[in-house]
């Protein structure tokens, strides 16, 4: 099922838009307020919850031992889901995994993934095997934007696991290796005007949308689009530039003194 | 691995060519529209079917056609023997590519309808989303489905710190980055837009200009194609 929104609703936010105006207040540019909480679940190897406004997803990282992929012996395993549980909106309906669901861990998985954040190499374990990293993304109020809020969480939940070595007797337990901070930002074109992080409404009513994840340095790590909408190429390019230097700004705030090192 | 040597690729491409592509329409018997593209090793085949009754009766609209696309690899398509049936990546590489073609497709015509499209990965080698969204649209005119255009895709990507065109494998597998495009043409809007890997803006700015480039000669090829089936039709 999809979120339905009343025409007028739809009328509303067109003409805020056309007045540089959100329907909440926001600049164009601004998010909601953004918290992160770490080790929220006690029995995961890290976590985080997660609020961007009232949009709200848990992240659990469990590890385990496990065999490695036979292509890429060296390697850590990292594998994420995401559930877009019936509690978090009237439209999420129970049963497997959805393509929206499937989507949205995949693009999450990617960015974890293809900005390297964390050194796959570091996660051999003497006997052969290799640490398998589950990063579970549990949803938990969808008031729009969730692939910024499953990112964000993602990240935070990695930075906050323990490899629970001594457990499973190799040692004392040690810090993921982190090597990247990969930052997600999402934008919405409303009749030619681009917004960041976009309400529930505003998610509703455009007709697609673009999420950049990009990493320390300003390097592109990952891109979708989403949605049966349009976008030239001019406002690609402009949405990347100002996605860059959002997710800079996002990265300083949340996790800035760790950054450095 | 090495892949530029002399400024040309592993099978011997300049950075901004395309692999040899071939499209055929209507091979398919039964289907309302087809087509066949080989695209470098990419063997794929599209079919579409409707404007049809919608099945399962709740999933129809009342003012316009809904569009279905499956995206399905063969088991025998790839190196290693693929688990038949949709996998998370063909359920998201579906839902993508229906989003690439939808904008194009004058869907108030038909309401409570169905267009549903069929796209079959006979043998993959890079580059099968875009190959299937190429045969897609392709199939869609050849169907008679009314259209505000053509769409044609191509992925752009960045291997030994070049950006290069049209990546194939190896390319794909061990390069740096990958970002598969699909556009209107004669627009220029972008239906579809996905990359993962290491890009700085500069590299990217530069990959979505020889993207241009790509789908527009995917779009002469598409456009050739048609016409030639249909005036072979003429002249019979």
């Amino acid at each position: 099922m999809n979120d339905v929104i009343a025409e007028i609703r739809k009328d509303y936010i067109y003409g805020l838009a056309k007045r540089s105006e959100r329907a909440d207040g926001r600049a164009f540019d601004e998010y909601r307020p953004i918290q992160v909480e770490v080790g929220f679940i006690d029995k995961a190897e890290g976590s985080a919850r997660v609020r961007i406004g009232n949009t709200q997803v848990l992240v659990g990282v469990k590890l385990q031992p496990g065999e490695p992929f036979a292509d890429s012996p060296e390697t850590g395993v990292i594998i994420t889901n995401v559930e877009l549980v019936p509690l978090a909106s009237p439209s999420f309906e129970p049963g497997p995994p959805n393509e929206k669901a499937i989507e949205l861990a995949r693009v999450v998985d990617r960015g974890v993934r293809e900005s390297g954040a964390i050194d796959l190499s570091q996660l051999t374990l003497p006997d052969g095997k290799v640490w398998l990293i589950f990063i579970d993304v549990h949803v938990l109020d969808y008031d729009g934007n969730l692939i910024d809020a499953s990112a964000l969480g993602a990240l935070a939940a990695l930075i906050n696991a323990k490899m629970p070595s001594e457990r499973y007797g190799y040692g004392p337990d040690a810090a993921l290796p982190i090597k990247e901070y990969p930052i997600a930002v999402t934008a919405v074109d409303l009749d030619g005007e681009i917004m960041l992080d976009p309400s529930l409404d505003e998610e509703t009513i455009a007709s697609s949308r673009l999420t950049v994840i990009s990493g320390l340095q300003g390097t592109l790590a990952g891109m979708q689009k989403s949605g049966t909408g349009t976008l030239s190429v001019d406002e690609i390019v402009r949405v990347v530039k100002l996605a860059g230097s959002k997710a800079m700004q996002i990265r300083d705030d949340l996790f800035g003194g760790s950054t450095n090192g | 691995m090495e892949f530029m040597k002399n400024g040309k690729r592993i099978d011997d491409r300049l950075p901004n060519e395309l692999r040899p592509v071939k499209f055929e329409v209507g091979v398919l018997e039964r289907a309302d529209g087809s087509c066949y593209v080989e695209h470098g090793r990419n063997k794929v085949i599209a079919a579409v079917y409707g404007p049809r009754a919608v099945h399962p009766r709740h999933l129809q609209e009342a003012n316009r056609a809904i569009i279905r696309y499956r995206y399905n690899m063969a088991s025998f398509s790839v190196e290693e023997r693929k688990r038949p049936g949709p996998d998370r990546r063909s359920i998201e590489i579906s839902k993508v590519s229906r989003e690439a073609i939808d904008p194009v497709i004058i869907k108030e015509f038909y309401p409570r309808s169905t267009i549903d499209i069929f796209v079959e990965i006979l043998q993959a080698d890079a580059g099968t989303r875009s190959a299937g969204i190429n045969a897609a649209s392709v199939a869609l005119a050849d169907a008679g489905v009314p259209m505000r255009g053509l769409i044609s895709s191509c992925a752009v990507g960045k291997v030994d710190d070049t950006v290069v065109l049209d990546l194939v494998k190896e390319e794909d597998n061990y390069g740096q980055a990958d970002m598969p495009i699909a556009m209107d043409v004669r627009t220029g809007e972008v239906t579809l837009l996905q990359m993962d890997g290491h890009l700085t803006l500069e590299e990217f700015e530069q990959a979505l200009e020889l993207a241009k480039t790509g789908c527009a000669r995917i779009a002469e090829m598409q456009r050739e194609a048609l016409i030639q089936k249909y005036r072979g039709e003429e002249n019979e």
